[in-house]
């Protein structure tokens, strides 16, 4: 039996990812990439609404998808922490966007073929797009990368800033119908191909900050909810 | 699921005016049938060849001679409505990050992306006429060309994304659909796919109002609030009256505009009137009523006065739009910066490879 918990924290990242990405709509570089990073939250909030009504179904205490994304506050949260991380300037969007891509594909696929049908279904869905996503976040890590001198240098610091963030992910949970532990191989491969190509250095593992799954976050989430949850909560019970 | 999953009331509008853009679309492929001359002749008067196009209502192509007028005049129409999308795309991603169920901010994400897109092609119809997207930009980013007014007006709550789509896109699609009949191709050929899309987003605005006049009383005195901001606005959209407008008679005499700001104006009037009352919602007008010897509404005018101020810069959020336009282009700059180089880099690579 899959776990509310499981489904729980991959909704969230999906839907906290989509609110980031989001954020981006009418400030990107160049139009097309405005289109691409809504297109790619679209996605993201996609993913999200599969995964959250099927973690309300598993809860069976009648939370749809709105009851728990705009119900729930911070520390009932179960997103990793890489998702909720500010913007930052568009390097630090796309070493985010690399790493979370590098590990939903993988995830994605493994779930489309577990015993779970209803995961497995969804997974099936969200693989394609993940694969889309990732295709995006390496080329722009590798134009970034290998381009200008000042884009080598964004790139770089933005990898560095993000790349403790990736631990969490893989974090092992056997009880899980897809062990995230399981994946890191794959990860680490896609990952470091791109990084070579784009004559950026992958930085060393040191600090491994986490607690998102278990509710304890960054300071950020609870500012990301607050502009999320405002009109709903100021309506309660309303339709929209 | 994303953006188009869910059915607009029966009631909704949209209806009509898509035939219209449907009825235009078949009138350019018999036009394009019909096959005109494949050029000039020879030594033949290149304005008069010009002239015999539009009045046998064929397209001008971007190869074709034309007037420098109409080109100039094309270009600053294509070019406006470009802006347009694209510093459209603010006031209503001003609610993405808030809108208050998942589906809303699905349907919303997705409107915004389209109108990114819209802006897209008209830029790249504006292209054909023999100027850059980058040099547009430009122009939009020096003020010295312009975007519609209706975006120098704030979003102040959610109820006005649901106002903006059936008023705002509403009045765009009465503007547009005609000009799916305009004597550039380019330009035809671009709005008769906005319009279709256009009439999605006006029906998802009304879906929005409908849900909202529905609601609780919170939510109804949202919604009217909503349209008693953004009605004379709209209005306004449709240009000064017919005796003030500069552009229109040379426009209609090319067949780039084939009805007046007035006629506009009226059609979108009597259909609003019809609309607001299966909503529930009053238009913000005591004199708006019907009259028979016109079987048409008499309204009052917007004020023309403060459309003026707001096409002068001197709207709420004048500053405030094109000040965001900037920032995102100028932060954006050393990304816009990289990939030329990275590409440069990859087309040398190539070229060594090939020696």
């Amino acid at each position: 039996m899959t776990s509310v918990e499981f489904v729980l924290g991959l909704g969230d990242d999906a839907l906290v990812a989509a609110q980031r990405l989001a954020e981006w709509t009418t400030r990107a570089p160049e139009m097309e990439e405005d289109i691409a990073l809504a297109n790619i939250a679209l996605d993201q909030l996609g993913a999200a609404r599969l995964l959250l009504t099927y973690a309300g179904e598993l809860e069976g205490a009648g939370r749809d998808e709105d009851a728990l994304a705009y119900l729930r506050d911070d520390r009932e949260f179960r997103n990793c922490l890489l998702v909720e991380l500010p913007n930052g300037d568009f390097a630090v969007t796309m070493a985010k966007l690399l790493i979370l891509s590098a590990w939903q594909l993988p995830l994605y696929t493994a779930l489309s073929g577990c015993a779970d049908e209803r995961l497995a279904a969804i997974g099936a869905k969200a693989r394609k797009e993940s694969a889309y996503h990732l295709d995006h976040a390496s080329l722009w890590v590798k134009r970034l990368g290998d381009g200008t001198e000042e884009s080598h240098r964004r790139m770089q610091v933005a990898l560095d800033e993000v790349w403790p963030y990736t631990h969490e992910l893989f974090v092992a949970d056997p009880a899980a119908p897809v062990d995230p532990a399981t994946l890191r191989a794959d990860f680490d491969a896609v990952v470091a191909a791109v990084l070579d190509e784009a004559t950026l250095t992958r930085p060393a593992d040191g600090w491994r900050p986490g607690g998102g799954r278990d509710g304890v976050h960054s300071e950020h989430l609870s500012y990301l909810l607050a502009e999320m949850q405002v009109l709903h909560r100021a309506h309660p019970g309303a339709e929209w | 699921m994303y953006g188009n999953d869910f059915s607009a009331p029966d009631d909704a509008p949209g209806g009509g005016l898509l035939g219209e853009v449907e009825a235009a679309e078949a009138a350019l492929r018999e036009a394009a049938a019909r096959a005109r001359r494949g050029g000039p002749a020879p030594g033949e008067d290149l304005a008069a060849y010009f002239t015999e196009v539009i009045d046998a209502d064929q397209k001008i192509e971007p190869r074709d001679w034309m007037p420098e007028a109409y080109r100039k005049t094309l270009i600053r129409q294509i070019a406006q409505h470009a802006h347009s999308e694209i510093i459209g795309m603010q006031p209503e991603g001003n609610w993405i990050s808030r809108a208050p169920s998942l589906k809303r901010k699905a349907i919303l994400l997705a409107k915004v992306q389209d109108e990114a897109g819209h802006g897209l092609y008209l830029y790249a119809a504006a292209e054909t006429l023999g100027i850059s997207r980058d040099e547009l930009v430009e122009l939009l980013l020096g003020g010295r060309q312009k975007y519609s007014s209706i975006f120098n007006y704030p979003t102040l709550t959610w109820a006005d994304v649901g106002a903006i789509g059936w008023l705002v896109d509403g009045a765009a699609i009465v503007n547009q659909v005609p000009l799916c009949r305009c004597s550039y191709g380019p330009y035809a050929r671009a709005m008769i796919r906005v319009c279709k899309e256009e009439s999605f987003h006006q029906r998802q605005g009304y879906e929005i109002l409908h849900t909202l006049a529905h609601g609780t009383p919170g939510q109804k005195a949202m919604a009217q609030d909503a349209i008693d901001r953004w009605w004379y606005p709209s209005l306004a959209m449709f240009g000064p009256p017919d005796g003030d407008s500069t552009h229109s008679a040379q426009s209609m005499a090319w067949k780039i505009k084939r009805f007046s700001n007035d006629e506009l104006r009226q059609r979108f009037v009597d259909m609003c009137v019809q609309q607001a009352e299966i909503l529930g919602l009053t238009l913000p007008d005591p004199d708006l009523r019907w009259n028979d010897e016109r079987q048409a509404y008499d309204y009052t005018q917007p004020d023309y006065d403060e459309l003026m101020q707001v096409i002068k810069g001197n709207g709420p959020c004048n500053r405030q739009r094109m000040e965001h336009r900037r920032a995102a282009h100028a932060e954006g700059a050393w990304v816009r910066e990289a990939a030329a180089a990275y590409a440069a880099k990859r087309a040398e690579q190539k070229e060594k490879v090939a020696a």
